[in-house]
């Protein structure tokens, strides 16, 4: 066995430091994981771990708090626009972000982010749709496909039962109040790094003053879905994309 | 030494001022009769150009609950108000910011319930302020002023108990005291505090954005492992135990040799002062003491009174009967306890009230 001494110019990839050792409660495959890695480093490579506040959801994603080293409030189910708003009113020159599932933030919370993105908070929100309620054992969302079976739609999501699903973004793309909304994935890692360009603007918006920013991140729920990691990054793409198709909905 | 500022003012009115003052850093709030005024005034004082206070309308009380969490959680004064219904809306929010142990301020101007009810006086949002009125074992600190310069000073009276123990207060007032216009004398500005003696203060907790020279802050109410969660509760009933030992606050009007003792709160406390004129003029030993604090509620000093001697007590309440059960907890089967109350927006007045004294209990059989 040799010692190969590693050169920090010839590292590519290193784990960021504000990524902490706690063991993820994440499923194997699953998007939060990837998207939880993203903002450790864009905080950390803006240097903005001490200005940085969070605000993590009920939903799978509510123990994000374990894992990035920043500040965090866990709000309550559909509350974390709200609950930054009161945080960012009162340190405007903090980063305050919100991280929220499409339960959270499509279902029970659309008044909070509605009225968060009208005002034109500046803020940002990372929300991760995966068409399905995660955490409490893959029922239907807002956003679940037609045709889509989940704990609550198993024969197919079925539009004279369970009405239709909505894009959210494209809603709130038309307030005033909001700078950037993009839809963004990561299933490969060129998307991984779009995405995380995406998430880093809406930061940089955030501190910056310009308004509301969104990044739905078009994610899987390989438990929820049935589905191995692999076979869900491919009905991520064959299914998910035509409905929630990637890219800018709004830039200015 | 400046002359005391004096100043008539609505009770809702007081409450702007007041927090202006004290120094707090935001409200969030949402229109309700009887208590617009409260953010109405705000909006007009625009403290954000003299002392940097954010007032800011929320979409709904909802919000305007979770705005209070979000701003209470960096260790911020910030305060929020409104009426029954609102607060019915709020006591998801309220549950957090007991389980979170936030320190933060709501004012509950009452109106008559069930629903929608009227936006006339009430007191029935006893209970629910009292008796936690959201899921999970909590208790808020609850203040029941009895005038406008109550009003004024419970502002810092709920800040400094909410700070002191990590907990939300109420000022549990209604329609009557919001509403009416009576001479208050006005506390003099104080500055808001620094973010950097904020810090200082609440570095253990608050979040703020985590310094190179402390671990992150987490602000929830979250713990899956029961035995964990169970300690957080047992903490939790240690604070409700310390407040229920250290911070209860009454006013005892002619207890000493009484025969008869009224409680009231709040407006009806106002009411009730003068049927204990009305009693002690025709040679009836009536008194009348007031809670001042609904939680911690004066549990001693009632029991105290009836272990005493006094023959019995009324509970007269705007409401169809809720203090009236810690009244007869305290008294605990010494002596006869009822109530007397109106309902859905009417007041009772003095001699209403000295007819069912007499009635429910000097003549009972
Ligand atoms: C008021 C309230 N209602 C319901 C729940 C139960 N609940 C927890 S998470 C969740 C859905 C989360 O789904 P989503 O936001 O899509 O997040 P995911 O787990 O998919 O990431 C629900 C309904 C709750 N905790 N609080
Ligand atoms: S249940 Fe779904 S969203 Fe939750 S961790 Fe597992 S894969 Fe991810
Ligand atoms: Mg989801």
């Amino acid at each position: 066995m040799c010692e190969v001494e590693l050169k920090k110019e010839n590292i590519v990839y290193a784990k960021s430091s504000l990524m902490l050792d706690n063991v993820m409660h994440y499923c194997p495959g699953c998007s939060h994981g990837t998207v939880h890695k993203l903002i450790a480093e864009i905080v950390e490579e803006m240097g903005l771990q001490s200005k940085t506040i969070g605000v993590s959801p009920v939903g799978c994603a509510v123990f994000a708090y374990n894992y990035i080293d920043v500040d965090w409030a866990e709000a309550a189910h559909g509350r974390a626009c709200a609950v930054a708003t009161g945080i960012k009113r009162l340190h405007p020159n903090k980063m305050v972000f919100t991280y929220q599932g499409d339960g959270d933030l499509s279902a029970i919370g659309t008044c909070e982010t509605i009225h968060a993105a009208a005002r034109g908070e500046n803020i940002a929100v990372v929300y991760i749709n995966n068409a399905i309620y995660g955490m409490t054992g893959g029922q239907m969302a807002p956003t679940t496909l037609l045709g889509m079976k989940t704990a609550t739609t198993p024969y197919g999501r079925d539009p004279r039962l369970n009405g239709y699903p909505y894009k959210i973004a494209d809603m709130l793309a038309h307030l005033d109040g909001v700078c950037y909304i993009t839809r963004q994935s990561v299933h490969t890692p060129a998307n991984v790094r779009k995405c995380k360009k995406a998430i880093r603007k809406a930061f940089e918006n955030a501190m910056a003053g310009k308004g509301f920013s969104m990044v739905e991140v078009v994610s899987t729920c390989n438990s929820g879905w049935k589905l191995s990691p692999v076979q869900a990054n491919e009905w991520l793409e064959q299914n998910m994309l035509p409905f929630y198709p990637l890219g800018d909905v709004k830039d200015i | 030494m400046a002359d005391k500022e004096v100043k008539l003012m609505k009770g809702n009115e007081v409450i702007a001022y007041a927090a202006i003052r004290y120094g707090c850093d935001g409200y969030f709030g949402y229109p309700i009769t009887p208590q617009s005024e409260v953010m109405e005034t705000l909006m007009e004082l625009k403290p954000w150009e003299t002392t940097g206070m954010v007032v800011l309308q929320a979409e709904s009380e909802i919000a305007s609950v979770n705005m209070l969490y979000g701003g209470a959680a960096t260790g911020k004064r910030v305060m929020t108000s409104s009426s029954s219904p609102g607060v019915s809306l709020m006591s998801e929010g309220m549950s957090y910011l007991a389980g979170a142990e936030l320190p933060c301020l709501i004012v509950n101007c009452q109106r008559g319930g069930p629903g929608l009810g009227t936006i006339q006086p009430s007191q029935g949002d006893y209970f629910q302020a009292c008796k936690g009125g959201a899921h999970g074992d909590f208790h808020l600190i609850v203040l029941a002023p009895n005038s406008v310069q109550e009003m004024h000073d419970f502002v810092a009276l709920a800040f400094d108990l909410a700070f002191k123990y990590r907990n939300p207060a109420m000022i549990l007032a209604d329609g009557a005291i919001g509403q009416m216009m009576e001479k208050v004398t006005l506390a003099p500005q104080r500055p808001r505090k620094t973010d950097a003696e904020i810090e200082a203060e609440c570095k253990s907790w608050a979040i703020y954005g985590k310094p190179a020279d402390r671990a992150r802050n987490v602000v929830t109410s979250l713990e899956l492992r029961s035995e964990e969660m169970e300690k957080i509760n047992l903490r939790l009933q240690a604070k409700y135990r310390a407040m229920e030992e250290n911070e209860v606050r009454y006013e005892a009007v002619e207890c000493d040799d009484a025969d008869y003792v009224i409680v009231a709160f709040g407006s009806s406390a106002r009411i009730c002062s003068a049927t204990v004129e009305l009693a002690r003029a025709e040679g009836l030993k009536v008194g009348l003491l007031r809670p001042v604090t609904l939680y911690p509620f004066p549990k001693k000093p009632i029991a105290e009174l009836a272990k005493r001697g006094v023959k019995g007590f009324l509970s007269a309440e705007l409401n169809a009967g809720q203090m009236v059960e810690d009244v007869r907890l305290a008294v605990n089967g010494l002596v006869p306890v009822e109530h007397y109350g109106r309902q859905g927006g009417s007041l009772f007045t003095p001699d209403e009230v000295y007819r069912a004294l007499k009635d429910k209990i000097i003549n009972r059989g």
